[in-house]
Order: C-alpha cells, then sequence, then structure tokens
C-alpha cells in the first residue's frame, strides 16, 4: 500500500518560499514522474515526502495516516539517491542487507531477501565486490536494490539516471518501468529530462518555481498541455509557440503547434519560409525553419529522409485540428 | 617532457639539498654509533678507549630501563587514545553549523603553535600548582584537598598535557576527514533506519578510517620524543622517566655519554619497530 496525499504543504528556507501551497494526491500503485528546470522545487518536494526536510506548513499522509512528524526511517518509504549514496566500505551484499540489519531481522530472512533482490537486478555475481569496483549502471542497481528488500510502501527517486551514458539510462529507464510493472509498489521519481517522464510516467507532475502547472497522464500533458510553459515544456523538440499577428487571427496571444503538426512543402502552403539547419536522424528529419509568420525559427518535422538544401524556400501548413491556443495569461483557450 | 640533459640538471640542482640532509642525519647517527662503543666520560678522565658492547649491556640491564620503556608507551599510548577519541567528538560538533564557526576553529587549532616548554610551565604553575593553581582552588571550592598533580597523579598529568597539545592536530585532520563525507550517505542510512549511533560505527567511523590512521601514524612518530613537557614539570621524577629521558640523564647528569648513545641507537630500534608495525597498518587501510 502506498497512497501519498499531499495537503496545503509549503516550504520555506529562511525567508524564502520554495514551495507555496500544494496539494497532492499519489495514488497506491501509480508510477508519478515530478517533472520540471532544475531549481523549480522537484527535489525539495520529494526530500518533503521523504522526511528529509521538514516541511514548514501543511501536513503530509502515507496510507491515511499522518506522518508530518513521523521521522523518515517510520515513513516505510525507500530512496534512490542521485549520487546512489552507497555505503564504500561494504560490499555490495552488506549495502543491500543494510536496512534489513538496521531493521533487526533475523540472518536467514537477510540472506534471502538479499539473494532475492540480487537476482532480480543481475547483481548476483558481484555480490561480494565494493561499489568502488562497479560500473555506473551496475552501482545504480545496487541502490535500488537496497531500496527493494525494505519492501516499502513506495519507492523515491531522485534524479537516478542523470549520472549514466546515454545509452545506459535508455536500459534503466526501461528496467525501472519493468521493475515497477512487477512490484506495483507506488513510485515517485524525480527528472529534468521530460524523455524520462514521458517515457516512464503513469502520472506526470510538472513543476515550475514550486507551482504545480498540470497533473496528468503522459499523453494528456502531450495533447492538452493547460499553458505555455506545459507546451513548451512537454515534447521533444519543443512545440513551436507563436505570438503576434498570426495568433490573432486564431483569436489568441499565444498559439501553439507541434513540429509533427506541421506539413512541408516545396510549392504551395499558409506560411511562406527558407530552411536553415536540418537534423537528419534518419527516421525522421528536423528543419528550422526560417519564417515570417514568426519571429523564432519554427521546427518541423518530415518524416523519413527529406532533402531540402539549406536557404531553400519552402511553405508550411499547420494542421489546424492539433493547434493550441493560449490566452494573455498563458492558460490553455478550448 | 624530461630530456635527458633536463634530468641531470635537475639532478644537479637537488644535490645541495640532498647533501645537506644526508649530512645532517648521517654525522649525529655516525657520532651516535661511534660513541656508543666507547667508554668516554668527559669529566672523568675523558675517552677512555673502546669499549665494545659494555655500554649496550649496562644500558638495557639498568634497573631503569624497562621501567622507562613502559613509562614511553604508556604516555604515547594515552595521548594517542585521548586525542583520536576527543579528536572524533570534537570534529563532529565543529562540522555542525553554528555560529562564529571560524573564529572557534582558529581557536580550536591554537593550543598546537603554544611551543611545548610553554605550554608545560603553563599547566604546571596556572593549573597543576597544589596551593595556587586553578585546579587547587576549584578542588577547595568543592571542599576536597588539593592534589598534587605532578607528583601524586604525575603520568596522568603528563599525558593529559601533551594530549592537550596534540588535541587540535588530531581534530584538524579529522575535521577535514568528515567535511569530505558525502551526506547522501548519512540521508540513506537515516532513510535505512539507522539510528544516530549506527549511522556513526556504520558509516562516519569507516569513513575517518584513514584519517585515523595517519593520525596515529604521525603523532607516534612525535610523542616518542617528547621531553620538553617532562623536563619542566617533574625532571623525569616520579615514575614519568622516558626513554629518551633515561637517554639525557646518561648523558647530560651522569656525564657518560657512551652509555648514552648506547640508549639512542636502542630508541632508534624501538622507533623503528613502530614504525613498521604503523606503516603495515596504515599500507593496509591505504590500500582500500
Amino acid at each position: 500500500m502506498g497512497r501519498i496525499q499531499l495537503k496545503q504543504v509549503t516550504k520555506s528556507f529562511g525567508d524564502v518560499q520554495v514551495i507555496p501551497p500544494l496539494d497532492l494526491t499519489i495514488e497506491d500503485g501509480e508510477f508519478t514522474v515530478f517533472v520540471g528546470p532544475s531549481g523549480c522545487g522537484k527535489s525539495t518536494l520529494l526530500r518533503l515526502i521523504a522526511g528529509l526536510e521538514d516541511i514548514s506548513s501543511g501536513s503530509i499522509d502515507i496510507d491515511g495516516a499522518d506522518a508530518t512528524n513521523v521521522p523518515p526511517a517510520k515513513r516505510g518509504l525507500a530512496m534512490v539517491f542521485q549520487s546512489y549514496a552507497l555505503y564504500p566500505h561494504m560490499t555490495v551484499r552488506k549495502n543491500i542487507a543494510f536496512p534489513l540489519r538496521m531493521a533487526k531481522l533475523d540472518q536467514a530472512e537477510i540472506d534471502k531477501r538479499v539473494n532475492g533482490a540480487a537476482s532480480v537486478l543481475n547483481l548476483t555475481d558481484y555480490l561480494d565486490r565494493r561499489p568502488g569496483q562497479l560500473s555506473g549502471g551496475q552501482r545504480q542497481r545496487v541502490a535500488i536494490g537496497r531500496a527493494i528488500v525494505r519492501e516499502p510502501a513506495a519507492f523515491l527517486f531522485d534524479e537516478p539516471l542523470s549520472n549514466l551514458d546515454a545509452a545506459l539510462r535508455v536500459g534503466m529507464r526501461l528496467e525501472i518501468s519493468e521493475l515497477h510493472k512487477r512490484l506495483a509498489t507506488t513510485m515517485i521519481y524525480v527528472t529534468h529530462d521530460q524523455v524520462e517522464a514521458m517515457t516512464m510516467a503513469d502520472k506526470i507532475v510538472v513543476l515550475h518555481a514550486g507551482v504545480i502547472e498540470q497533473v496528468g497522464s503522459p499523453l494528456e500533458l502531450y495533447q492538452r498541455p493547460r499553458n505555455t510553459f506545459v507546451a513548451g515544456f512537454i515534447g521533444s523538440p519543443k512545440m513551436n509557440l507563436i505570438t503576434g499577428s498570426e495568433a490573432t487571427k486564431h483569436d489568441a496571444t499565444t498559439i501553439g503547434i507541434r513540429p509533427e503538426h506541421i506539413d512541408i512543402s516545396e510549392t504551395d502552403g499558409t506560411w511562406k519560409g527558407t530552411i536553415g539547419v536540418s537534423e537528419h536522424l534518419g527516421s525522421d528529419t528536423f528543419f528550422h525553419v526560417l519564417c515570417d509568420a514568426s519571429s523564432e525559427p519554427l521546427t518541423v518535422r518530415a518524416s523519413g529522409e527529406r532533402d531540402l538544401k539549406y536557404g531553400t524556400e519552402v511553405y508550411l501548413t499547420p494542421r489546424l485540428e492539433n493547434l493550441h491556443r493560449f490566452d494573455q495569461q498563458g492558460l490553455r483557450i478550448e | 617532457m624530461a630530456t635527458q640533459h633536463s634530468r641531470s640538471a635537475a639532478r644537479l640542482m637537488m644535490a645541495p639539498a640532498v647533501v645537506l640532509l644526508l649530512g645532517w642525519m648521517l654525522v649525529p647517527l655516525t657520532m651516535t654509533l661511534y660513541f656508543s662503543f666507547k667508554n668516554y666520560l668527559p669529566l672523568r678522565g675523558g675517552d677512555l678507549g673502546w669499549a665494545g658492547f659494555d655500554n649496550y649491556v649496562r644500558f638495557v640491564s639498568s634497573s631503569a630501563f624497562w621501567p622507562a620503556v613502559q613509562t614511553t608507551l604508556v604516555i604515547v599510548g594515552g595521548v594517542l587514545l585521548i586525542t583520536v577519541v576527543l579528536g572524533i567528538l570534537l570534529a563532529m560538533l565543529l562540522d555542525q553549523p553554528m555560529w562564529g564557526q571560524g573564529v572557534v576553529r582558529i581557536l580550536v587549532i591554537a593550543p598546537f603553535f603554544v611551543m611545548p616548554t610553554v605550554s608545560a610551565l603553563v599547566w604546571k604553575n596556572m593549573f597543576m600548582d597544589p596551593v595556587n593553581g586553578l585546579f587547587a582552588h576549584l578542588w577547595r571550592f568543592f571542599g576536597a584537598e588539593p592534589v598534587s598533580w605532578l607528583s601524586d597523579a604525575s603520568l596522568s598529568s603528563i599525558i593529559m598535557i601533551v594530549s592537550w597539545q596534540w588535541l587540535p592536530f588530531a581534530t584538524l585532520i579529522l575535521l577535514t576527514a568528515i567535511q569530505s563525507l558525502d551526506s547522501e550517505q548519512l540521508e540513506a542510512a537515516e532513510m535505512d533506519g539507522a539510528p544516530a549511533l549506527a549511522r556513526f560505527t556504520n558509516i562516519i567511523l569507516p569513513h575517518l578510517g584513514r584519517a585515523i590512521t595517519i593520525v596515529i601514524l604521525i603523532q607516534t612518530i612525535f610523542l616518542l620524543s617528547i621531553f620538553a613537557e617532562i623536563f619542566v614539570t617533574t625532571g623525569g621524577a616520579f615514575g614519568t622517566r622516558t626513554l629518551t629521558y633515561l637517554i639525557f640523564q646518561r648523558v647530560l647528569e651522569s656525564q657518560n655519554v657512551g652509555l648514552g648513545s648506547a640508549g639512542g641507537v636502542y630508541a632508534i630500534i624501538l622507533a623503528n619497530i613502530v614504525a613498521i608495525f604503523l606503516m603495515r597498518i596504515v599500507g593496509k587501510n591505504l590500500d582500500a
């Protein structure tokens, strides 16, 4: 069980309020991702849930019981840190067994759980090594192993993949998703990488300056961003946001159109422009098109390989059914 | 990169320093060895010829030898124990964020800058004097009989004085070690359900292992040769005669240079035995 509810939670460091009153419910078994730019308070929020920081006001309920003043060890949550925080002088086995030893379980039970976690995480061959002798991905798995054996109510991940190289990150992303499917335990995952958020989450919480901008499933956020911040943050490459006369034509202050919702043609279309830099990925080609309609170059996706030279004149046609409109406050207009 | 030419130039330029340091070390060592085989009594006839191993046998068979070795080891061991234990506690205390941290840290280091002679005299006259000392006043305030520290508790008094001098050194090294501990490790241990004491023994203490061995190694080397603190307080009386002090007495008080030199050679051997032990322990600890 692991239903976590934050009620009017705030956090201040001295005079600076980093988290204004915030309400959030994380359902049991849900994979929730906190995503936002650096310094948006997502790690602080996670540390508040973990109990490593005291909240300034409000309350936190875990499984219906008030956990606001419960010390971190008693909250039944396990955390995986960005630096992994493995104990360097202990072997992998002792690292994983540490929380069980602290809980004073008997040795047979400890061995059983450690071996179980090690086989799940492919660590069996490394149990007698020290963290210093492991690769980054293996250390990450040890840190996860140390969290699993406690059988916690919820897992907390604090940017766990940011120290890994790109290839390993994709692999670990899958492993964590699979782990979640298998354990069906609540997981809260903090990242600044919206690709991680989109691929792993059941529910994404977009944070900006301590404020929740939007909560929803990845596709909800992608298809119906509540405001310009979410629109610009979710999706890669970013949504094109256009202000000025083009937006006024659609009765909005800002209009947004994703790169894949613009058709590119050499003969006719709505907007005229010239090709700037193009990025060839094989499966897709992204063109940066300088266009009168927008002060910023627009990003346009063409499926497969399209060979348009730098400086070529092209015409762009946005698909109107996929156009997002935002008002003066940056909020979505339905 | 270093060419043949620049290497020989480097050797040439280093030569004066090497020769000077080597001479500085070798001349006294050779003279000690030379005198230890001589019957040399400056005020009683001077050089009386070769003595063979007589001096070595006499030094060890003297009734003062084994007690001196024991005293030396007790002082070194006692000071090491006090400085390491209190050093760890002080380092953890100073690691806490507090007001006036910079000033406090400098004050903590201060005793290390006081000359051994001066600090021993300050302790002897200001604190430990049985009539006018601060301790005597404190004891009398509580209605107790003042302790005459340097005669009744002479060995502990000297351990106390020397510990006071070396505590800052231990604290400083251990503080820098504690500051290098990743705070996420402590938080992880806290999340793992480790109470404060378990966090100390499982995380902080192993992290400090290397720093502690360094403190022990360096302090032992210096503590084996403490002299000033004994000279100005008890003068070697009341069971505070260390090996160093015994050698001093043989050479200067008994005016027997040969016998003292033989003692000096024993001291070198003792220091080397300790050093080999420590090197092995430290070596093991530094490998990990």
